[in-house]
């Protein structure tokens, strides 16, 4: 399978990354020759082989259903580019 | 390089306990040495003075009062990975501009309340995406080692390379790393270093910055065995935070080193004789298997068949996990912002800016492989490659092989801005085909150096063990050693 430039536009507007049409041109080549690399899987039998999950059999750890977080808000906008009354800011959403 | 930069961990601990020197002194000689290096090598992204002195000073303080713990007073690099309270923590991207954790990881706070102390912020692959520390914001790291007779820069590998070098340029005692494919034990091998990637689960991911969840690992690069023995008992622990990492006692791993190996079974799996290999790997590996039979332990021709189709799932797997876990950076919470004209520009000039080439082309293969009508043929495809991995090496393990004895790289350091990776992404992923089947089947594995090439830069062998058999690793990893002597760079910094 091979990717063309409209494919590549489409998965650049899902991953929410802006490209130029160089970039486009760049990125085609680029992931053509991985996804080249990557087709020898298809010769793989796989009949009857579950995919893999974890690679360690471990139990799914549970803990008490309770708060064990939180009065934190100073910390948790502390990084961000814009925050006012511990509130995110983007720009508008809704017009 | 003073003498108190040259010396071990385990050296420096006893000189601190027999009050011979102190930590001030120790981190003093090591800040020294970073000044001067630094601007030349680009090994740390952000030295912590002032926190390594308040540290050390600290130390001084509980060894007086006989309170040492096992890493007192002993200086640390830590990998711009590790979330690490109030410091710089990017993982050398630039969409993390800025980001300074109001927490501390798991690993690095284990390390620190066992007395060590942090020197800064190792540089790294951008995400730790690369296998030679040249997709960083914050320009490639360069090589102690240079082939003789030449000053060429050459990379340190990656994407561990600022722990690498600095441990090799005795730029700290010891550093952190973490390892997605290869990426401790392939610096560690192009630099002379030791390096362990623990099994699956040994250390907690708990405030290390996430790139493929599943694959993800931390653990030390050090100067010898011992060593990274010491440093990754220390770092390992269960941790409620981190659901995957394992309720199980951490073993004084610093027992394991000297032990005797006679009777030990050692797997050398023929797939990993690649076609056009050099002969120099060839030969190493061949002495490797001599220095093992020398000691007592018992050699096997095994095979891995599916050894060929490692890298291939990985490059589905890794960078599919790679783009969900990314999809964070946005512009909102944290780091970078670039203004757009709504947010979904703004998301979309923030990513574009803000992430490197190699990670925005991982994103995309990621996004690509687990979107509608590629899931199955990529994706699942890849993770039942996977099972098959795994089941290679539980085989092998199941009929009595207790270690495997690979290359751990297809080769020496190589220049910065090599042409012929730069032009073929794939070129720069196939320096993990040793190390990557590892992290697929979630085994400890350790780059010990062996050797030198014939223009004098190092070359490691790899050892693969069972899960959480990291004893017998640190046991053949110092019989190795102990034959092959350690290896040095020219200082030219």
């Amino acid at each position: 399978m091979s990717v063309d430039s409209a494919t590549v536009r489409r998965v650049a507007k899902l991953a929410r990354i802006a490209v130029s049409d160089t970039d486009v041109t760049a990125m085609e080549a680029e992931l053509n020759a991985i996804l080249g690399f990557v087709e020898q899987l298809s010769e793989v039998d796989v009949t009857g082989v579950e995919p893999m999950t974890s690679v360690i059999p471990m139990e799914m750890k549970k803990r008490e259903d309770r708060v064990t977080d939180g009065e934190k808000a100073d910390d948790i906008v502390a990084n961000a580019p814009a925050s006012e009354d511990h509130f995110f800011m983007v720009p508008k959403v809704v017009e | 390089m003073s003498d108190l930069t040259a010396l071990t961990i385990a050296e420096a601990r006893g000189k601190l306990s027999k009050k011979e020197t102190s930590a001030a002194e120790l981190t003093e000689a090591y800040l020294a040495a970073i000044e001067t290096a630094n601007p030349l090598i680009n090994a740390y992204v952000k030295v912590t003075e002032d926190k390594a002195r308040s540290m050390a000073k600290a130390s001084d303080a509980k060894i007086a009062k006989g309170e040492a713990g096992p890493l007192e007073g002993i200086p640390l690099g830590i990998k711009d990975l590790f979330a690490t309270e109030g410091v710089h923590t990017q993982a050398a991207s630039h969409i993390l501009d800025g980001f300074e954790p109001r927490y501390e990881s798991t690993v690095t706070a284990n390390l620190f309340a066992d007395g060590a102390v942090m020197l800064g912020k190792l540089n790294m692959d951008e995400f730790a995406m690369g296998s030679s520390n040249e997709t960083s914001y914050y320009g490639p790291v360069k090589n102690p080692w240079r082939r003789e007779g030449s000053n060429m820069d050459l990379v340190p590998g990656g994407s561990s390379g600022g722990s690498a070098a600095s441990v090799a340029a005795q730029l700290c005692a010891g550093a952190t790393a973490t390892d997605t494919g290869g990426s401790i034990r392939q610096p560690a091998a192009l630099t002379g270093t030791v390096g362990i990637k623990p099994t699956y689960g040994r250390c907690s991911r708990w405030g290390i910055v996430a790139f493929a969840s599943s694959l993800d690992q931390a653990g030390p690069i050090a100067r010898d065995v011992r060593d990274a023995a010491i440093l990754l008992k220390s770092m390992a622990s269960v941790d409620p935070k981190d659901t995957t990492s394992v309720d199980r006692e951490v073993p004084d791993y610093e027992a394991a080193v000297g032990r005797s190996v006679k009777g030990l079974r050692i797997g050398v799996p023929k797939e990993y004789r690649m076609d056009g290999m050099p002969q120099e790997i060839e030969t190493l590996w061949q002495t490797g298997i001599q220095w093992l039979k020398d000691a007592g332990a018992e050699i096997v021709d095994v095979s891995l068949p599916h050894t060929k189709y490692a890298l291939p799932a990985y490059y589905i797997v890794a960078p599919a996990e790679a783009s969900s876990n990314l999809a964070r950076y946005d512009g909102v919470r944290y780091g970078l912002r670039v203004p757009g004209k709504d947010i979904v520009d703004m998301y979309e000039k923030t990513r574009a800016e803000g992430f490197g080439r190699e990670v925005k082309r991982r994103i995309m293969i990621g996004t690509y492989v687990l979107s509608a009508g590629y899931y199955d043929a990529y994706y699942l495809q890849a993770q039942k490659v996977r099972t098959l991995i795994k089941r290679d090496f539980e085989t092998v393990y199941a009929d009595g092989i207790d270690v495997l004895l690979t290359p751990a790289t297809p080769s020496a350091a190589f220049g910065i801005g090599d042409q012929d990776m730069a032009a073929d992404p794939v070129k720069m992923y196939l320096n993990d085909i040793f190390t990557v089947t590892v992290n697929m089947a979630g085994l400890p594995g350790i780059a010990v150096p062996a050797g030198l090439d014939a223009g004098g830069l190092p070359l490691g062998l790899q050892l693969i063990g069972r899960p959480f058999d990291e004893e017998t690793l640190f046991s053949l990893g110092a019989v190795i050693e102990q034959a092959a002597g350690h290896f040095s760079p020219k200082k030219w910094w």
